[in-house]
């Protein structure tokens, strides 16, 4: 008796985990960024040209296999051509780093998600210092809110070889997300699939509420209209495009061996066409609608930072000349400030240095992305809110549910292939199989913990994932178009859902989404190379901001080592079926 | 007896404003922000506030020193501004014409800064003494901090969730083992035939895995009957 495949309860399930998945941190942190540095309202021409070209096809085609051959990455890739069962490896090892660093995300969603339950929000003022004169000299330096990120958070060391010790406290946040990570996934698609309806639904409530917050703040129209406002002649710069094209590709989360995963759990009739339509549109959309409130929250904390310069300035003007309270206002400042300039010039003249061009422009101008966005920008807005307690939960709530889905599909990808191979499955029980997956996890990602872990995890953030992806997709594309054969393809999708693929589907296919692969592969890897030494950004707390420096040797070759492991997986795959199949031949020739 | 009473009056006008002047020796700027402070409730600065500081200042003075010698007319106030800014000296009523040193008066402003700052109704930022560094008072932090309270609340859930479904997936286990070991026991001696379709059961295919097909669907009707 074989013992039938699990199966989501229903397609909305199926679905969900696709959305779950698909929507993650990205489209809250890279988007918004995305958008601003290459043109505003203009960005989402390119955006939508990459969704249509390579987006929704290479969605349709991971999701088409995964149903159609039923077993996860590994197995999946073998059936289609033995040589393959590399790429399936590859996958897997790339899903592996991903887990291995992600969770550290949501272990400092957590970490503060934990601190918002104070009032005033510990990242609101700076900590006094010994003697209670005044303000630690770290936190004057910089603000309140990066003080918190840098040291009380990640108490980050000045350079990646000063390794420090371990953060308890982090460790004990990173243990907490691997063990909500286990409970999500410990009974598979049983599970999974009922923690999804959460994971996928929950951050939409928290964006609307955001976006009618957001939208009511003082000041949040100075943000949507700098953000809206297309810069059309970015469109001629070739890097708006190269990035339209990357963030579509790793914000669907293609090549990660998740998608086919979960599409194998899907029954084989299952509509994956239009499941693949919807979930791209939704990823896209939600990008914009997440855009929407995050510039409205730029627009209120660069109104708010505008004004306290303006207040500032106003203070030390009236403090130096002895006005009298209430004569400066931040209409008058212009003439008052010619006026005294005439009347006083030496002390002017004193006073200028001191005295800053506060200027909306110039807040609004400050692009931040990834965590500094989502731990940075976001708190210090949240912290001059009303209520703020109730905004900051709700915030690191809907980052943690972001994670989490993504977490949850991360480890589908890790585990389906482990739980269909044969040896594994039969001597263990599978939530054996995701402990151990998970614990492991959790002991390697215990090195994220330590003081200089932000470094190492900024290392995994940019290279382990982004090369070998692109080479695994296209692998993918090209082997189910040339070497499986888009004919026998076009067939199984007939027996699936009834039709065969327009001829959109198969031009994307065949020629449009390898094309732009190829010439992606061909812009990064062109780019690395000339840039030469590669850099990260290192906090100086005697300056109170980020400096660059260059990695040291033995950084630079774990960057190879993260490359390497997961692309060579391909052609060693490759070859180590040949041999095996030369054996065989020679066995069997030897025996006959 | 006139001219006396003026040259003594002018006199000691000149030895005040010697004492009293900006950056004078033992002297210091005080600054108000009572605007900011109080909006709309606030009050104007005029010399019966100047007199209720006087008197703040000679009680810091009395209460520092312990010694009932200060006495309002010791605490000189000069150079006030629009802003509502000043200069104040106290002088020593022993010693003539000198000035009580600032590091005294600096300690007893200290001591005392909650009752001034009270009795103006303003606060260590909106009534400044320059050069006297306050002490800041620190954010009140219970035994536990907080966030570890609530790490432990959630934490204990999680575990107690995963502990519940490891064990009832076990209990599971054990009880589908027990019936798979009954039905072989019962299929060994031929009284239960388990209907298989490829391999499959056929009641694992009707819950998820098999369709019905409509065509085959038994409809006795179309059948002729016998």
């Amino acid at each position: 008796m074989e013992k039938s495949r699990p199966l989501w309860d229903n397609p909305l399930q199926f679905v969900f985990a696709c959305i779950s998945y698909a929507v993650g941190l990205g489209n809250v942190w890279r988007f918004p960024y995305l958008c601003q540095m290459y043109g505003g309202g203009g960005f989402l021409i390119p955006y939508f040209i990459m969704l249509i070209a390579e987006g929704m096809p290479l969605l349709y085609l991971e999701l088409a296999v995964g149903q159609r051959m039923r077993r996860g990455s590994i197995g999946a890739w073998k059936i289609i051509s033995p040589y393959l069962c590399g790429v399936g490896v590859a996958s897997v090892v790339v899903s592996f780093f991903l887990s291995m660093y992600y969770n550290v995300i949501n272990a400092w969603a957590f970490w503060y998600l934990f601190h918002s339950f104070q009032d005033p929000l510990p990242w609101a003022t700076c900590p006094l210092n010994s003697n209670r004169t005044g303000y630690e000299e770290e936190c004057e330096k910089t603000s309140s809110t990066q003080y918190f990120w840098y040291r009380q958070t990640l108490n980050i060391s000045p350079s990646l070889e000063a390794s420090g010790s371990m953060q308890w406290e982090q460790a004990l946040c990173l243990t907490l997300a691997w063990l909500v990570v286990y409970l999500c996934i410990l009974r598979g698609t049983e599970s999974t699939g009922k923690v999804v309806y959460v994971t996928a639904s929950l951050p939409y409530c928290v964006l609307i509420i955001y976006l009618i917050r957001g939208l009511t703040l003082h000041g949040a129209v100075n943000g949507l209209i700098y953000m809206f406002t297309p810069k059309l002649e970015q469109l001629s710069n070739p890097k708006a495009w190269i990035s339209a094209a990357t963030q579509i590709f790793f914000s669907l989360g293609l090549g990660f061996g998740s998608l086919i995963a979960f599409a194998s759990y899907n029954e084989p009739s299952n509509n994956c066409e239009r499941h693949a339509i919807i979930v791209s549109l939704i990823n896209s959309t939600t990008s914009i609608f997440a855009s929407i409130v995050t510039f409205s929250i730029y627009g209120f904390k660069a109104t708010f930072n505008y004004e306290s310069c303006i207040n500032k300035v106003i203070l030390l003007l009236m403090n130096a000349f002895d006005l009298e309270e209430g004569s400066l206002t931040a209409d008058n400042l212009g003439e008052m400030k010619d006026y005294l300039m005439a009347t006083h010039p030496q002390e002017y003249a004193q006073l200028l240095p001191q005295l800053k061009n506060c200027s909306l422009e110039a807040e609004l101008d400050t692009a931040v992305q990834g965590t500094g966005l989502a731990f940075i920008v976001y708190s210090e807005a949240i912290k001059n809110m009303e209520v703020p307690q109730l905004y900051s939960v709700l915030y690191f709530f809907m980052l943690l549910m972001l994670g989490i889905g993504s977490m949850l599909g991360n480890t589908a990808a890790i585990l389906t292939p482990l739980t269909d191979s044969k040896v594994i499955a039969t001597h263990f029980p599978k939530e054996v199989i995701s402990g151990v997956v998970c614990f492991i996890n959790c002991v390697i990602g215990l090195i994220f913990t330590m003081e200089a872990g932000n470094y190492w995890f900024d290392i995994f953030n940019d290279y382990a994932a982004t090369l070998s992806l692109l080479l695994i997709v296209l692998v993918e594309t090209i082997a189910v178009c040339y070497i499986y054969g888009i004919r026998r393809f076009e067939k199984d999708l007939h027996t699936m859902i009834g039709r065969k693929p327009n001829w959109y589907w198969k031009i994307m296919w065949a020629f449009a989404s390898p094309l732009l692969i190829i010439s992606l592969l061909i812009f990064y890897l062109t780019d690395y190379i000339l840039t030469g030494t590669l850099q990260y950004q290192a906090w100086d707390a005697t300056q109170g901001q980020l400096v660059t420096k260059d990695y040291p040797g033995y950084a630079l070759a774990v960057i190879g080592l993260l490359v390497a492991a997961s692309t060579m997986c391909i052609p060693l795959g490759a070859l180590g079926t040949f041999i095996r199949k030369r054996l065989k031949r020679e066995r069997v020739s030897t025996v006959a | 007896m006139l001219r006396v009473s003026l040259l003594t009056l002018s006199v000691v006008a000149i030895a005040h404003a010697e004492l009293c002047k900006p950056d004078a020796q033992n002297a210091f700027k005080v600054r108000l922000s009572i605007k900011t402070a109080l909006g709309e409730n606030a009050y104007a600065w005029d010399a019966n506030e100047e007199y209720l500081f006087k008197a703040m200042v000679a009680f810091a003075m009395r209460r520092y020193s312990s010694k009932s010698t200060t006495q309002i007319s010791n605490v000189l106030l000069c150079n006030v501004t629009d802003r509502v800014s000043f200069w104040f000296v106290v002088t020593d009523s022993s010693k003539n014409v000198t000035t009580v040193p600032g590091s005294e008066v600096e300690a007893a402003i200290r001591m005392n800064r909650n009752r001034i700052n009270s009795a103006f109704l303003l606060s260590d930022k909106t009534l400044q003494f320059l050069k006297i560094t306050s002490t800041l008072s620190p954010p009140v932090e219970p035994a536990t901090p907080v966030w570890l309270i609530v790490f432990g609340v959630v934490l204990c859930l999680i575990v107690a969730g995963i502990v519940f479904l490891v064990v009832s997936g076990i209990q599971k286990h054990k009880k589908k083992t027990k019936e798979s070991t009954e039905r072989e026991n019962l299929e060994e001696k031929g009284e239960v035939t388990v209907t298989v379709e490829n391999g499959i059961p056929c009641e694992v295919l009707d819950l998820k895995a098999g369709h019905v097909n409509g065509v085959f669907a038994a409809d006795d009707e179309r059948f002729t009957p016998l």
